[in-house]
């Protein structure tokens, strides 16, 4: 029975750290989907977050806060858009730019505003999301085996946490079964096509870049209002690359991602608790060697030595319309 | 006017750039105001803490140096059309080459460290090059991609070994072992009492002689050919018989071995031993410095100066004035790159628009004096 609880628990703290990773790298889906490559996803996520944990340190509103994160997601994703497809710019180095202006503004505004050291405060009563329970939680708590299933790992969570899963279903639906989806993988494949079809090329790819932004806000929301208390300094922690390589790691299929983000954050929640423990043949794995294994694995699908990752084929290049 | 020309040389290179780099501080100025602080003030200690006396010389010049091999490795991978933004795993993972030599060796002389550290580290930072230039050129992974991740992998491997394989017996803290004799760098300090405390060293004459020998290279040799037509023209490369793959490794290689010398400045030139993060991000100025200088050397060092002075000056800056912490350095770093890499289009296209409308005007003129 230890060893099941164990894992309950184990599956339960992946369950947590899967969320941002989820919704960051579904929010790539659709930019780069749409032909918009998105390095910007950590940069995004970590405005979101600060966004999020300063509205609803100053209101109190969780859902103040959550819409505050979502919005400055999004005018990031229009500073890429404006940079990368109305002035044609690199998408790459608009990605980078925006990590980098996340990265500086979080802190200088978070100090000058807060005199915390970049972080915000904790937040005050009913800025944070807390978890709900699912009915008969309590009930079925104590049923062997499903009890335990239901009431730690399926029930017990906020409600971004099933935002975040129910996304993955929309987005395929959105992505595959609509007229919108196919406009938007579209123009991710032969843009030129598409604009033959009497389609704006440009506005669709803005209004999937748009869409990328307001789920990373939701991720960074997520990181600071409702998995921890407050803004931190650089929370985010490279988790918008993690979710770089996951998006890849998937082939760019929302399902694959859900599956992807799983597997990250399994590693993440079990290098928590494999630290110092002594496994059995293997030995001792390092902490790092966990850590680093996302990376690892995205390096070597990419090389093509397991399967092959290959990517929106009109992805990285700017539409320009033929007068 | 549909049809515009291309900009005359000297805008291109120059007036284009200033444009950008004045809008990148206008809107840096508002974020100051922003804050409650005066822009104008804020700017007069900047420039005074990074040229206003002889230590903030010396510290902008170490700065610089750092910003230059950044840049250089940007720009060599530029040229060959690969955007390596690994040059701050390139430079972390560098430093065990740095610090293996200069631990081996402290007992002999700087003259002989320098050169065999710059060796190892080169080879180091090379190979965490030659490795995504590899898997782009014969396996066609996205060097972006496989940068990123080698800058995680490097940072993951850096703390496994400096907590299990560098650090001495007994100390807690996950650093090496210092250097005390021979495997420092000197700094200028110790000729020149002008530089204060600030830790410039030999490097900086590295950083000169490596930005010429940038240019040689890429100019004056028939490898930069090679690589710089590759750059531009993979195809037509490829039929003047150039190996595409070939040039890219060898490319990478060059560029990630040249972010290994920021091992060298930073490892035994300032810390004298190695720690968590000494890059400290200096890997990805190189990109807004590279893109600045126009992927060229003298584009180069003066962003790097630039930079420098930045840096130095944002220290200064956040000590004077409270309200400004030093990401607001980042904060201009972020914009330049957004202005000068990204939205270039915002000042190119208005430009060409005027330089054009000031040909048409003139071409009517001459046209008078000869009838």
């Amino acid at each position: 029975m230890d060893i099941f609880n164990n894992l309950i628990f184990l599956l339960d703290s992946m369950v947590r750290l899967t969320v941002p990773l989820l919704l960051a790298a579904l929010a790539g889906l659709y930019s780069e989907r749409s032909g918009v490559f998105d390095i910007g996803l950590e940069g995004k996520m970590l405005a979101g977050a600060f966004g999020a944990a300063s509205i609803a340190y100053l209101t109190g509103n969780m859902w103040l806060g959550m819409f505050a994160g979502i919005g400055i997601g999004i005018v990031m994703a229009l500073i890429h858009g404006i940079a990368s497809i109305t002035f044609r710019g690199n998408q790459i180095i608009a990605g980078v730019a925006i990590n980098f202006l996340a990265a500086g503004l979080t802190v200088f505004l978070g100090q000058s505003w807060f005199k915390q050291g970049g972080n915000t405060p904790a937040l005050p009563e009913g800025g944070r999301f807390l978890a709900i329970e699912l009915p008969f939680a309590d009930a079925l708590k104590d049923v062997p085996i499903i009890g335990p299933i239901y009431y730690e790992l399926i029930s017990g969570h906020n409600i971004i946490v099933y935002i975040a899963f129910a996304m993955v279903p929309f987005t395929y639906w959105l992505l595959f079964k609509t007229r919108f989806g196919l406009r938007l993988r579209a123009v991710g494949e032969n843009p030129k096509a598409v604009d033959t079809a009497g389609i704006n090329v440009n506005l669709m790819r803005f209004k999937a870049v748009l869409i990328c932004g307001a789920l990373t806000g939701l991720a960074g929301a997520y990181l600071s209002i409702a998995l921890s208390a407050g803004f931190v300094k650089n929370m985010t922690a490279g988790m918008g690359f993690i979710a770089l390589a996951a998006l890849i790691f998937a082939k760019w299929r929302p399902l694959y991602v859900l599956y992807a983000t799983l597997l990250f954050g399994f590693l993440n929640a079990s290098q928590i608790r494999l630290q110092g423990v002594e496994l059995p043949i293997i030995g001792e794995v390092p902490v790092q060697a966990i850590q680093a294994l996302p990376y690892i694995l995205t390096v070597v699908l990419l090389a093509g030595f397991i399967g092959k990752a290959v990517g929106p084929k009109a992805g990285g290049i700017p539409y320009v319309k033929e007068r | 006017m549909s049809i515009r020309k291309p900009l005359p040389r000297w805008a291109d290179i120059a007036l284009l750039p200033a444009l950008n780099l004045t809008l990148a501080f206008v809107i840096s100025g508002l974020v100051v105001l922003m804050v409650g602080e005066n822009p104008f003030e804020a700017m007069k200690i900047l420039l005074y803490g990074a040229f206003g006396y002889g230590e903030g010389i010396g510290y902008t010049l170490h700065f610089a140096t750092n910003f230059v091999f950044a840049g250089l490795a940007f720009a060599i991978a530029s040229h060959a059309g690969q955007f390596n933004i690994g040059a701050e795993g390139q430079a972390y993972i560098a430093g065990l080459g740095a610090i293996l030599v200069g631990l081996w060796l402290d007992q002999t002389h700087w003259l002989l460290v320098l050169p065999l550290a710059m060796l190892a580290a080169g080879a180091i930072g090379g190979l965490w090059g030659f490795i995504p230039g590899y898997l782009a050129a014969k396996r066609g992974s996205h060097v972006v991609i496989t940068t990123i991740m080698f800058n995680f992998i490097a940072a993951a491997i850096m703390v496994y070994i400096l907590n299990n394989v560098l650090k001495p017996v007994g100390s807690m803290s996950p650093e090496s072992a210092s250097v005390v004799n021979a495997g420092k760098i000197p700094q200028l300090r110790e000729f020149w009492d002008f530089f204060g405390y600030a830790p410039v060293n030999i490097m900086l004459f590295i950083a000169i002689i490596v930005l010429i020998g940038t240019y040689i290279l890429l100019w004056r040799t028939e490898l930069g050919y090679k690589i710089r037509t590759m750059g531009q023209n993979p195809n037509a490369a490829l039929y003047a018989g150039i190996s595409n793959s070939k040039i890219i490794m060898i490319a990478m290689t060059i560029s990630g071995a040249i972010a290994g010398m920021i091992a060298i400045n930073e490892v035994l030139g300032v810390q004298n031993r190695l720690v968590i993060d000494f890059v400290f991000g200096y890997g990805f100025v190189g990109i807004a410095v590279g893109l600045m200088g126009r992927n060229h050397p003298i584009g180069i060092a003066l962003a790097a100066i630039l930079f420098g002075a930045l840096y130095q000056g944002g220290l200064e800056l956040a000590f004077y004035m409270p309200a400004i912490t030093r990401e607001m350095i980042i904060v201009i770093q972020a914009l330049v790159i957004l202005f000068t890499g990204a939205m270039e289009g915002l000042f190119r296209a208005p430009l060409e628009t005027f330089f054009t409308m000031l040909d048409l005007n003139k071409k009517p003129k001459t046209q008078e004096q000869e009838g």
